[in-house]
């Protein structure tokens, strides 16, 4: 090979390599990144050098970081012929060093001696730092915008938003001359969109995370980077938001890192909680999946899977069959570092503040009363086990005392329902009969603001499908049905149910059947959330979509004395109009009580996708068939700021005020007509104008089409009328007299 | 307005057309036979026997001497309105889609299926009014409209100038005498185009389409002047004479009807205002989607074509002329 290489590089001499040579040039290691600066480090003379370099070698195997006393450097300082009190250590590579500065940094050398790590590169950075201190530039402060201005509006209207296509709408919902768009944006989320409780914040799902909008100008309030996330959960005061995306977390390399962001910990959770003011992440949880029997029956996973207290100072979660989890916030440590060990918990609800519990506490925060605060309530149930009964528990916290226990039997499935002013618990027990067969159900009624926590029982012979509390009332509403289909869906059977009010019997003490509705369809109770009006709709039937629209104190119409005569006898019970929505798949009253939305959404099926808004009489207000119609959500509303006197002087006088009302309406009726006519003038007039260019474009000749020429010839035409008698035959008759 | 039910066709409607004078139905169906009605009464007064494949198109001249179609047998055929006789036959590579009349009767456009390798193609030809037997085989002028293929044409106010519907919902003009493009609007809706129709004078036209929309545009700029948006498919539209309506008729897609119940399907004619873009009344009646509609140039009567295999006449009532449900306004035709 040599003399051939020699005649190569002959010819070689003549040709500049130099562009290729640089291209292709091996990347040695630049050297330092595997090299670590150990400060520390005992100040020796040399003759023990080699013992040291021993020790610490020992001391790097330890930790997991092995290293030869070969490839440590002892730098000497020449004057005193002593160690500089550092060492240079070499490493394989620079994920050797990066491990061994994790595992090594701080390690105690001896009691005088600790260890500090650094990277050589990292000492060359540091040590040409700029060390005047700069004075950071305060940002400039911008008047943020009024989250919740859309209260102020002068005409009291109330919002709703439509999700159509990619289109989000937000609307203004008022009379009809009031009702208008007030913002619309394309592509505003990816996947739906989301008010916050009290109607502050809207959010919006994105492949990069949630987004938060608000004020009048919907300008971006906050943003939570969770990707691919798919459910959001606020807290009932909008302090905080809880997500789930289905997808573990990944923390990819290089990825953003600061308080706002997922740390390396976090990755292969799937909830993540978030303090919305700020934006930060306050803990990340992996997704709670009912253990055991994920084979064979994969049980959905719950949503909400954390729950907030009513008053955002705890989020719980539970694990099934074993604990109840609860949290502090915003802190998220485990509330006195152990769970409620619960064997057997399936599920729990808090126990939500009525107005008066929050009354009592602002006082309590403000310092008008010295009352102790009260504690958080919250109730569980746990399944027959062997020879254990089912049980249903009311637990203070966090003092974790057990106010009340209540054991059932032959329980297939509990499900609690809170009124929403925390003073009674509803537990619905699906109860089976010895054979497990047949299954009828129990109404076990918690009266919690009462001493002891009474129990009333309500037994049914029938399955009942839906329940709900009347808002801040004693009645409550439930779907029952023994129809044999239930249970076994098929297309196109729609389930007979009947429908029963109860109410609560003040002098007795228990709760009395008001009336039953039966023979009907409808699968789904709306309570108006000002109580009172209740709606019974037939929900996702492909054959059947009545709405019936009731109202609870029909005999009542003065709405002052309203709260001192509750009627108990249910003969105020009145059925107020029937209204039909084709393929309605949900409905939802407006945060006033006065209208009701119904939508038939594209998510569930294309068949006439749209909304309708009704009153609450059942009267149509207005109705929009949109296709791809996807979603109509009203903007909820916070607790009103009015005093108790406030509201009952409003009420005493609102004969007065509906007299203003009624001329207001009255004056804007005539307004609107002559609006619309000199709209559509404005329509004709354009039209006709176009007309007009039209057929001076075109000339004389083609003014007239061939239609339009018959008739000028029938105009032409002389009519004229010709009489043909034509005798055919003639027969003579003679008649014999 | 009891309707007469013409029940003369075996199989769906493609296009039904009334004679100017509006006593005379023609109907086009699948089942390969034209049929002739007598409008005041539902008699059927004859039939136009010869295609043998679905008879997609017809059109009659405004003299009802001579009538035009076009078939699935890749033939274009001249009949004797009056005797019923077939005078003469175009053959083509593939099927007809669309013919139509220019306004002196001198003229038909029609357009060619683009199929088995052939492309789309318009084609005008002369026609010899004297002697029907005799027609000369080529035509006049033959182009193939780049893009998107044309579903439906018909000749514009403009000497020359042909609008077509494209099936990716373009709206365009296209000069026959170059074969070039004059004007389109890409946007004009955005699915397919399944129906134009003149007004008398040609100034402008109404298209409906799969788009659930129907719209009124300008012939000559083709600006669209109205948009008529409904909540289905859209299969015809048609231009009410001296009164400000259009009515548009379609309902779900023949294939998925058998799944989707009468309700769901939608299949009523909509009479909606030209002016104001509001919907005035429903006229039911058919059990599958209306496939055409056509109101006689009198405006006393109109009709309509389904998938179900039937027309039906409905003859307007007093009422209809008497009515003034937006108040007297002068609107102009």
């Amino acid at each position: 090979m040599a003399p051939n290489g020699t005649t190569q590089n002959g010819i070689d001499e003549d040709i500049d390599y130099s562009d290729l040579e640089e291209k292709y040039q091996v990347q040695f290691d630049e050297g330092f990144d595997n090299v670590v600066v150990v400060d520390g480090v005992p100040v020796i003379d040399p003759s023990k050098a080699e013992k040291l370099l021993a020790r610490i070698s020992k001391e790097f195997s330890k930790k997991g970081a092995p290293v030869k006393p070969d490839d440590m450097f002892i730098p000497w300082d020449e004057q005193t012929g002593k160690s500089k009190g550092f060492i240079f250590v070499e490493f394989k590579n620079a994920d050797d060093a990066a491990y061994a500065i994790s595992a090594v940094h701080g390690h105690p050398f001896d009691s005088k001696h600790r260890f500090s790590l650094n990277r050589f590169t990292d000492i060359e950075r540091y040590a040409n730092l700029d060390e005047t201190y700069v004075d950071p530039e305060p940002e400039p402060f911008v008047q943020k915008e009024h989250l919740r201005a859309f209260l102020a509006d002068p005409q009291g209207r109330d919002q709703y938003l439509t999700y159509r296509g990619d289109e989000v709408e937000i609307h203004w919902h008022g009379k009809p001359s009031q009702s208008e768009v007030a913002y619309k944006r394309t592509n505003w989320t990816d996947l739906y969109a989301s008010w916050s409780p009290l109607g502050t914040y809207l959010a919006s799902l994105h492949r990069p995370g949630v987004r938060l909008w608000g004020g009048p100008s919907w300008s971006g309030v906050q943003r939570f980077a969770h990707p691919l996330v798919r459910l959001i959960d606020f807290s009932p005061n909008e302090n905080y938001l809880a997500t789930w995306s289905h997808d573990p977390i990944v923390v990819p390399e290089g990825a953003q890192q600061g308080p706002q962001y997922f740390s390396p910990e976090d990755e292969g959770n799937n909830i993540a909680v978030w303090d919305i003011k700020t934006g930060n992440l306050l803990r990340t949880f992996p997704s709670a999946y009912p253990e055991g029997e994920d084979g064979a029956k994969k049980q959905q996973m719950q949503w909400p899977a954390l729950k907030w207290s009513p008053d955002d100072k705890y989020v719980a979660r539970v694990t099934p069959a074993q604990q109840i989890s609860v949290y502090e916030l915003p802190g998220m440590g485990l509330v006195d570092k152990k769970s409620i060990k619960i064997e057997g918990v399936v599920d729990f609800e808090w126990c939500p503040l009525g107005d008066k519990d929050k009354e009592e506490d602002l006082k309590i925060a403000t310092g008008k009363s010295n009352k102790k605060p009260r504690e958080n309530m919250l109730a569980y149930w746990t399944p027959e086990v062997a020879n254990q009964p089912a049980r249903v528990t009311l637990l203070q916290f966090p003092s974790r005392a057990i106010l009340r226990q209540k054991n059932l039997f032959n329980v297939s499935e509990c499900k609690l329902y809170w009124q929403n002013q925390g003073d009674f618990l509803c537990v619905k027990v699906d109860r089976h009969t010895k054979t497990k067969k047949s299954i009828f159900c129990n109404l076990e009624i918690f009266m919690v603001r009462e001493k002891d926590y009474p129990v009333e029982v309500v037994e049914l012979k029938d399955t009942v499908t839906d329940f709900s509390w009347e808002p801040k009332g004693e009645r409550f509403a439930i779907v029952s049905t023994s129809d044999p289909n239930y249970g076994n869906p098929a297309p196109g059977i729609t389930i007979k149910t009947d429908v029963s009010f109860y109410g609560l019997e003040r002098s007795k003490g228990n709760f009395k059947l008001l009336r039953t509705l039966p023979g009907r369809t409808s699968n789904t109770i709306r309570w108006s959330p000002k109580g009172r009006h209740v709606v019974l709709g037939t929900v996702g039937s492909t054959s059947k979509s009545e709405l019936e629209f009731w109202d609870l104190d029909f005999n009542n119409d003065d709405i002052s004395k309203r709260e001192v005569h509750k009627d108990e006898s249910g003969n105020g019970i009145q059925h107020l109009g029937t209204g039909d929505h084709y393929a309605v798949t949900d409905v939802e009253w407006d945060p006033s009580g006065r209208y009701l939305a119904t939508s038939a959404s594209a998510w569930r099926h294309t068949i006439e996708n749209g909304y309708a808004i009704w009153d609450f009489r059942g009267q149509e207000i207005e109705k929009q068939i949109l296709d791809r119609f996807k979603q109509l959500l009203w903007r909820p509303r916070p607790p009103t700021l009015l005093t108790k006197e406030q509201q009952r002087q409003i009420r005493r006088n609102l004969k007065e005020y509906s007299r203003q009302f009624d001329e207001e309406d009255a004056a804007e009726e005539s307004n609107i007509s002559a609006e619309l006519i000199a709209q559509r003038k404005r329509l004709v007039d354009e039209w006709n104008a176009w007309r007009l260019r039209c057929k001076e474009e075109m000339g004389p000749e083609r003014v007239r089409g061939p239609a339009a020429k018959l008739e000028q010839e029938d105009e032409d035409k002389e009519e004229i009328e010709v009489w043909v008698d034509e005798v055919i035959e003639q027969i003579e008759e003679e008649v014999a007299e | 307005m009891r309707p007469i039910l013409l029940q003369g066709h075996e199989r769906s409607l493609t296009q039904i057309k009334f004679n100017v004078e509006g006593d005379l139905l023609f109907s086009a169906s699948k089942d390969h036979v034209i049929n002739v009605w007598y409008t005041h009464n539902g008699e059927r007064l004859g039939t136009y026997d010869g295609h043998n494949g679905t008879v997609w198109t017809i059109d009659v001249d405004s003299q009802s001497r001579y009538l035009v179609s076009g078939s699935a047998d890749n033939t274009m055929r001249l009949w004797s309105v009056q005797t019923g006789k077939c005078l003469y036959r175009w053959e083509f590579p593939t099927a007809v889609k669309r013919v139509s009349f220019s306004d002196d009767d001198e003229q038909i456009v029609c357009i060619t299926e683009q199929r088995m390798g052939h492309q789309g193609a318009i084609r005008v030809f002369n026609i010899n009014r004297e002697e029907g037997t005799s027609q000369s085989k080529e035509p006049l002028a033959f182009f193939n409209p780049i893009g998107s293929k044309a579903v439906v044409c018909a000749f514009s106010c403009v000497p020359n100038l042909i609008i077509t519907g494209h099936e990716s919902g373009k709206v365009a003009l296209f000069d026959y005498k170059t074969g070039d493009e004059v004007q389109s609007n890409e946007r004009a809706h955005s699915d397919v185009v399944t129906d134009l129709q003149l007004s008398d004078d040609r100034s402008y036209f109404v298209t409906s389409s799969k788009d659930k929309c129907a719209r009124i545009h300008d012939t000559r700029s083709l600006m669209v002047i109205k948009t008529f948006t409904t909540e289905t498919p859209l299969n015809s539209a048609a231009l009410a004479p001296n009164k400000p309506y259009v009515l548009l008729g379609g309902g779900q897609d023949a294939m998925s009807v058998t799944t989707t119940s009468l309700r769901q399907g939608k299949f009523e004619t909509r009479f909606w205002h030209k002016i104001f873009e509001e919907e005035v009344g429903r006229v039911k009646g058919h059990f599958g989607p209306v496939n055409t509609i056509a109101i006689s140039p009198r405006g006393d009567c109109y009709a309509s074509g389904g998938e179900d295999g039937f027309v039906r006449v409905h003859h307007f009532d007093e009422t209809y002329f008497r009515a003034k449900p937006y108040g007297d306004l002068e609107i102009e035709e």
